[in-house]
């Protein structure tokens, strides 16, 4: 933000900057967390989309919960997984606005089911962006709904892990969701390596332009990492994606309203994916 | 016009534009009515895939700066309370209609009062009130309506109607409000509509500091207070008797025919009526109390309010409670001889 005033020795250009969508402060999150990543993301996408004036968040409960320190944007916070119905309620009453929801798995895939199940029944003009990070980050990495078969969480403790029989599976939301006909766009990304980023990025570009473009509700799921709850080194956390995550939930554009290389698309990202 | 129905009526001319619902017996024809009238005037109308759905779409279109509410009967409520502390905390405007049904648990659909604790004791989670209005017939229903958005509107805060059953399914004449012209709906420069050319706007219940959180709720707290202080309302008949009954809603105007009753045969007792269930009006209990020799509380439920009644009373002279539960509705038959008992210092 501008805020600061820098000043730039002449004959420079600035070529990478805070997108205006951020606001400039330090956030609370782990050493190593991806959650930066995807804020970066959503707040470019936003300022390339020129949206920032008119977006409004809606926050969930999770360790996102603070976002609304960290966007530089209109915001409402939620109670736990109830972001795609106050985003209803808001773009419902501005429907010119750009509304998204920022969720986690246990938001928006567990006590959250029954809303962004609806939400995309009943084909809302709103952008949900989801961070499947496996496990619950914020209360101390519980078990979440995408938690893997056999990983530790503190509810799902050694030696087993998450136990089918007990626990039941990991629940693929973008799978789920690409069946319901209010869904215009849905896809897949991960936060595990530039390319995947890049990638990331377009993902959420096209899930703000379905909901500008009237289409349906766009949502993007984001692998993203949480080394502090897996336990591991940040860099064996990214690796971890790629080698446990993307095989449960494979990478990939699920409904795309412009249904023209959907396939197409799937195909190439899986192929990245797997190589 | 069918109590429910003029409710609803009521709630659009007030300017209210955006309902979200979901079916429950014995409100359907607010849903039902808003489905049909709100498209017509431009609003929207969602039925919502669960209660909790609901209120947290009124929360969300609430924060965007409109007219929203939502309406439901008891088991139903019960889910909502959830978004209720949710728009109290955050500060956010909305009207919750409660047509009360008999409980606990899936209870019956008949009429009744035992959600009293509930609506006037906050409901969810959490140091806060919602204001509470108790209407006695229909054109009171639609009298309120236009009260409870405007108060909603003036202190940021949820308001709930609470009905019961009869009054929902009643028909009576009555006579609607000239529509609000939206326009006049003072601005709301805290809404969540962009922010463009300005700070952005977060509507937010979290306070993860201790002393904020405190902060936070002593400043709901004075909100409350001045509530408290100038929106009591109560009706009281025959205030210069010695015995009182207290009652509202449908119950209260069983006892008024019982109270006829009781005049009819030389008994001097009147009535306090609450419109407002909270702020409780403990200001007409001081006009009557001095000089009341007792105060028989009548309500359908096994005796919630009667709690308020004592507070008010403080002890200065005896109060009698009885009710009828589950759907159940006293007579004036029943009211009478209870009356009569007091009068009389029968304990039976």
């Amino acid at each position: 933000m501008g805020d600061k005033e820098f000043e730039r020795p002449q004959g420079t250009e600035i070529v990478y900057e805070r997108p205006k969508s951020l606001t400039d402060v330090v956030t609370h999150y782990c050493p190593g967390c991806t959650h930066g990543i995807a804020h970066r993301l959503v707040a470019e996408v936003l300022d390339e989309l020129d949206a920032r004036e008119r977006a409004v968040l809606v926050a969930p409960v999770g360790c996102s919960v603070l976002a609304y320190n960290y966007f530089n944007l209109d915001t409402q916070q939620a109670a736990h997984g109830r972001a795609p119905a106050v985003a209803t309620g808001i773009k419902r009453v501005l429907p010119d606005r750009v509304v998204f929801t920022y969720q986690g798995d246990g938001d928006l895939a567990a006590i959250g089911t029954a809303e962004i199940v609806h939400a995309a029944v009943r084909g809302e003009r709103i952008t949900v962006i989801f961070i499947n990070n496996a496990i619950f980050g914020m209360t101390g990495g519980q078990m979440a709904p995408t938690t893997l078969l056999g990983q530790e969480t503190t509810t799902s403790p050694k030696p087993t892990g998450r136990l089918a029989e007990r626990a039941g599976y990991p629940i693929r939301v973008c799978e789920m969701l690409s069946q319901l006909d209010g869904a215009a766009y849905v896809a897949r990304g991960s936060l595990s390596s530039p390319q995947n980023i890049a990638k990331a990025k377009r993902h959420i570009r096209k899930a703000f332009q379905a909901q500008l473009e009237g289409h349906g509700l766009g949502i993007v799921e984001l692998l993203s990492s949480c080394n502090v709850g897996w336990k591991m080194s940040p860099v064996d956390a990214l690796k971890w994606i790629d080698s446990h995550m993307v095989p449960v939930f494979p990478l990939g554009v699920f409904k795309d309203w412009s249904a023209a290389g959907v396939e197409a698309a799937r195909l190439a990202d899986s192929g990245v994916a797997a190589g | 016009m069918k109590g429910n129905e003029a409710l609803a009526e009521a709630a659009v001319r007030a300017g209210c534009r955006f309902f979200f619902g979901y079916p429950i017996t014995p409100q359907n024809e607010i849903p039902e009515y808003m489905s049909r009238r709100l498209p017509e005037v431009g609003g929207t109308f969602i039925q919502a895939e669960s209660e909790l759905a609901a209120i947290n779409m009124v929360y969300g279109a609430a924060g965007a700066g409109a007219r929203a509410m939502t309406s439901s009967s008891s088991p139903g409520v019960s889910l909502k309370q959830e978004g209720i502390s949710y728009m109290a905390a955050a500060e956010l405007p909305g009207v919750v209609v409660n047509m009360v049904r008999g409980g606990p648990g899936l209870g019956g659909i008949q009429p009744a009062q035992s959600d009293y604790y509930q609506a006037t004791r906050g409901g969810g989670h959490g140091d806060y009130r919602t204001i509470v209005f108790g209407p006695a017939t229909v054109q009171e229903g639609v009298d309120v309506m236009s009260k409870a958005f405007e108060l909603a509107d003036k202190y940021r805060t949820p308001v709930v109607i609470l009905g019961d059953g009869m009054m929902g399914q009643m028909m009576e004449p009555v006579s609607l409000p000239e529509p609000l012209e939206l326009a006049k709906v003072p601005l709301k420069p805290w809404a969540t509509t962009g922010a463009k050319g300005r700070r952005p706007n977060v509507i937010n219940s979290l306070f993860l500091d201790a002393e904020e959180c405190e902060k936070h709720n002593l400043a709901l707290q004075a909100k409350y207070d001045a509530i408290q202080a100038t929106e009591q309302m109560a009706e009281i008949a025959f205030p210069g008797s010695d015995w009182f009954v207290v009652a509202y809603g449908t119950t209260a105007r069983i006892c008024r025919e019982a109270i006829q009753e009781a005049r009819a045969q030389g008994l001097s007792v009147g009535m306090v009526r609450p419109i407002t269930l909270w702020p409780f009006p403990v200001n007409a209990f001081e006009k009557v109390v001095e000089r009341a020799k007792g105060f028989l509380t009548v309500e359908m439920s096994l005796g919630q309010m009667v709690d308020d009644v004592r507070l008010a009373v403080n002890g200065r002279c005896p109060v009698r409670f009885f009710g009828r539960t589950g759907g159940m509705v006293p007579s004036d038959e029943e009211v009478l001889a209870e009356i009569e008992k007091m009068v009389e210092g029968r304990t039976r």
